[in-house]
């Protein structure tokens, strides 16, 4: 049933879904976008879990994906997602926007069904295949109901759209035609302008700052997306999550089905190395009342030994909400914005450390300098000990809220299993977090938050 | 359309536009406050209410999955209560609800939510404003500690109030003034409503934001935060009666209050077609249409409001259904075509179809089309397979929100701020699979009438004639 309550209803945390068109009236305010961010963005990044009683066991199928799994008996559904490194990360220069075609394509012709047949199905027996591709991964998602009928259904469905996509010329020239207006649409929009060109000016000459454009979109042909797709959604590439209402065997006989058509290629590919950018000032006009602000640098690899310093650094920075200091400076003092964050989102390579902030657009200099003087006093000096020990806190004894579904768990899986994390990451979570020092801190915004390498974006700049 | 088929890599149609990346993240937001007409949850004696001498009604739903509960306080006080003027004022307050209280010092309160490893938030409707905490359980009790001593204690002063306001005209700037949907959608809606109350913004008009006082939010706050003006709901892993217990213990201390009189402000009847546009710096024109329709007051007897939510899921619930088949699919004349009703609310009604027409494609189609469709089932009524997708989709989503306790506290929440009843969660959903095709057609014959229609549209304006809202010098790049 379409929900429309709601003021910014964004239906999928995934990068690449969207806000639902329908959502008419104006009728909800919420106080933060940015607190509901954090705790999402946390999720997403796997970074902040817990520990006791949740058992992953993991297996390599026949076909060779690694599989991730958690049985969860209490609630009859069932949770897949397959994982692919298959992302924007891996497309060929000129071709930007093949991963996300690639992966949108997938239902709208499979098999011997057309699309009209597949989103039938599916609705038919109440299950919801999502899933997107962002930098690094294009993953295909589904949720059923776990009795027999449906579950069957849903799985045939699903091992059909991801092994024998057909890639119909005639819904590929109806989704490029989309994707090209989307792209048009975006170019006025001050934060989707902000976002490419941050993207662009911190990662130059490298996939992780190219962004689809009318050109590259165009010259899209049905055989890039084949070709993608069978170097890409190889099964040895794969990762498989499964959380839900089986046992271990039925959740093997569920990842080698859904895997053993795969095309043959996938295994382990890693995009070209990163280039660090020269700090820059970037202004781009816009008649925009507010101007649009970035600020940041690729700063991460997963994996990387600095990781939870940097994690639990950027809490008191910029990540923990309304008790964060770029909170309490730019807003709660100064009335300055209604959002202001920094994350830290680590990917194969190095992802981005990045604070945003929007503001009316005659402050905009008064706004960044408090931002650059609050980031300077936070690399050069870390967090009091005080805030280092709230900041633990809050990240160790919210684990519990952070894994209290089968969806955030899935995340979870899917995060480990992708990027190759230890299977007691969850496990472990709480000791690193509570093993960080100021010290650790320091070095690793010292390290990873060079001055010298930060971008600054200013849409809507006077 | 209900659900995007294309994921780009970097979020490129009008609907993915590039927001920062946290911006992304709210996705729970939408997940919880999922209509409530399609979400009952199976019940017996779970959850429970009780209610406390000076009003306040507690409802608890006991769900032991996880170590975790949710804390949540609905008042009944929206931007429909306010008075032109001061409109907005019910979402300032909001803001202000995480200042000081008399013991707690500004800020304080997140910073307790956060050390005791929860998160915080509050919305703001036109109906209701409601504040939550999720927590391990063994915080609760002190969560609903501090929600009660903000219910009457809270210490309002110029200065707070002074910065907070500024936060909130950006908050405006950001969703609406520098969002061109969002300007008409205010647009539409002003216009659609002419005395009822829901013709003013949650957010405020600017003006009034920009003339705002600390009192007008303390006069707020004095009139509408009562016990017997609230009602608190729990879900997770909790006792009922400890629960109860800790409500009495720190809820049970403030009296009720007189609250004032809400006048009906009932919205005459529209007589003829009214049209407004908004020009603003975009590409996409994009369209929007709202009759008047009615909404659901008696659970039992009334019919058409759920035949109504029908008609809306068979246009746009799913991606099989009409719209995305016809409009974005077949004849491609739409980039996006939406439909939405809600009957659950304390005002009035609309049922609103929206869109943006395919690059190529004029306004004046995409309206077209969509009359078309109307038009097709008032002359041909739907088919019973659309119909069993419509129940299908609605058990499904009844067994996938158990996943979320977020998601069912915002259910019993949402029903009870539209004045139904949370143990009519389960009948509405059983009136929803009584609906017949025949209901479907003859409510599709019977509101869809110009004469209570509305219409906005977004005239698309290249940004490089867009002048900034302020004069400005030149730009460097």
């Amino acid at each position: 049933m379409k929900q429309s309550k709601l003021i910014a209803p964004h239906p999928h945390p995934r990068p690449g879904a969207g806000l639902l068109v329908g959502s008419l009236r104006s009728i909800i305010v919420w106080r933060s976008r940015a607190l509901l961010a954090l705790v999402c963005l946390m999720t997403s990044l796997a970074s902040s879990l817990v520990s006791a009683g949740v058992k992953i066991e993991h297996w390599v199928a026949p076909s060779g994906a690694k599989v991730y799994f958690v049985e969860a008996r209490v609630l009859p559904i069932l949770d897949v997602q397959i994982d692919f490194a298959a992302g924007g990360a891996f497309v060929a220069a000129g071709k930007a926007g093949v991963a996300g075609l690639t992966r949108g394509m997938l239902e709208t012709g499979a098999g011997a069904l057309d699309e009209e047949a597949i989103a039938g199905r599916l609705v038919d027996i109440g299950a919801r295949l999502g899933g997107g591709a962002d930098s690094d991964r294009a993953s295909v998602s589904l949720r059923t109901l776990v009795s027999r009928t449906e579950r069957e259904a849903a799985l045939e469905l699903m091992r059909t759209v991801l092994s024998a996509p057909t890639f119909p010329q005639a819904a590929l020239e109806r989704e490029k035609a989309r994707t090209i207006a989307g792209i048009r649409e975006a170019e006025t929009r001050p934060d989707a302008i902000a976002g490419k060109r941050f993207a662009a000016a911190i990662y130059p000459d490298h996939p992780y700052g190219v962004s689809p454009t009318v050109e590259t979109v165009s010259a899209i042909s049905r055989d890039d997306l084949a070709d993608f797709h069978r170097r890409h959604y190889g099964a040895k590439g794969a990762v498989v999550s499964i959380i839900g209402d089986v046992s271990r065997a039925e959740a093997e006989a569920i990842a080698q089905r859904l895997t053993e058509a795969l095309p043959a290629g996938g295994g382990a590919l890693v995009p070209p190395p990163v280039k660090m950018p020269q700090r820059a000032t970037i202004k781009i006009p816009h008649p925009a009342a507010q101007s649009h602000v970035h600020v940041g640098l690729p700063a991460i690899s997963r994996g990387d030994a600095d990781y939870f310093p940097l994690l639990v650094g950027n809490y008191t920075l910029g990540g923990g909400g309304f008790v964060s200091r770029l909170m309490k400076e730019v807003r709660e003092k100064r009335g300055y914005a209604y959002s202001v964050y920094s994350y830290v989102a680590p990917r194969k390579l190095e992802g981005p450390f990045e604070i945003g902030l929007q503001t009316k657009r005659e402050q905009v200099d008064d706004a960044l300098k408090v931002v650059n003087e609050v980031l300077t006093d936070y690399i050069a000096k870390g967090p009091t000990p005080q805030e280092l020990a709230a900041a633990k806190k809050n990240m160790v004894d919210g684990l519990a809220l952070r894994m209290d579904s089968n969806a955030k768990l899935l995340g979870y899986l899917s995060a480990i299993g992708f990027h190759g994390l230890p299977l007691s990451y969850l496990d472990d979570f709480a000791g690193k977090v509570k093993a960080v020092t100021v010290e650790q801190i320091r070095a690793a915004f010292a390290r990873h938050v060079k001055a010298e390498n930060l971008v600054t974006v200013v849409v809507a700049a006077d | 359309m209900r659900s995007l088929r294309i994921l780009a890599e970097a979020p490129i149609s009008p609907f993915r536009q590039r927001l920062p990346n946290p911006y992304m993240r709210s996705s729970f937001a939408a997940i919880a406050l999922l209509a409530v007409a399609a979400l009952p949850a199976p019940t017996l004696a779970n959850p429970y209410e009780t209610k406390l001498a000076n009003g306040l009604r507690v409802i608890v739903k006991e769900d032991p999955r996880a170590p975790t509960a949710v804390h949540m306080v609905w008042y009944r006080a929206g931007s429909m209560d306010e008075k032109d003027g001061t409109s907005g004022v019910a979402h300032v307050l909001e803001h202000l609800m995480f200042k000081g209280t008399r013991t707690l010092k500004s800020g304080e309160f997140n910073k307790r939510v956060a050390e005791a490893g929860g998160r915080d938030n509050a919305f703001t409707s036109r109906d209701y404003t409601a504040y939550f905490q999720i927590v391990p359980k063994a915080a609760l009790p002190e969560m609903m500690k501090l929600e009660a001593d903000r219910m009457a204690n809270l210490t309002l002063d110029a200065k707070e109030f002074a910065a907070e306001i500024k936060v909130v005209m950006e908050e405006r700037r950001l969703r609406t003034d520098d969002n061109p949907q969002g300007l008409v959608h205010e647009a539409l809606n002003s216009t659609l409503f002419q005395a009822h109350p829901y013709r003013r913004p949650v957010i405020g008009w600017m003006d009034d934001l920009e003339h705002m006082t600390w009192q007008d939010a303390r006069d707020w706050y004095r009139q509408w935060y009562a016990p017997n003006n609230a009602y608190v709901v729990v879900v997770g892993d909790v006792d009922h009666r400890e629960v109860f217990r800790l409500a009495q213990k720190y809820y049970g201390a403030y009296k009720s209050k007189a609250l004032p009189e809400r006048k009906p402000q009932n919205e005459p009847e529209q007589a003829g077609i009214r049209r407004v546009s908004v020009k603003a710096p975009a590409k996409l024109p994009y369209l929007a249409m709202a009759w008047k329709a009615p909404k659901l007051r008696d659970v039992q007897k009334d019919r058409d409001p759920y035949a109504l939510e029908v008609l809306a899921a068979i246009l746009d619930g799913h991606d099989a259904s009409r719209f995305s088949k016809n409009l974005v699919r077949g004849s491609r004349i739409a980039q996006s075509a939406g439909a939405g009703y809600d009957g659950s609310l304390r005002g009035e009604a609309t049922f609103t179809l929206d869109g943006q027409p395919a690059e190529g494609k004029t306004i004046a189609e995409l309206e077209a089309a969509l009359r078309a469709e109307l038009k097709r089932v008032q002359d041909e009524g739907v088919s019973a397979e659309e119909l069993a997708r419509v129940k299908t989709q609605s058990i499904a989503a009844q067994t996938y929100k158990r996943d979320s306790l977020m998601a069912q506290a915002m259910e019993i929440g949402g029903m009870e701020a539209s004045g139904l009843n949370w143990r009519d969660i389960d009948t509405l959903l059983e009136k929803l699979k009584t609906v017949t095709a025949e209901e479907v057609q003859a409510v599709a014959k019977k509101y869809f009438t110009d004469d209570t229609l509305s219409i906005a549209v977004l005239d698309p304006q290249p940004i490089e004639q867009s002048k900034p809202r302020k004069p400005s010098g030149a730009v460097r790049h």
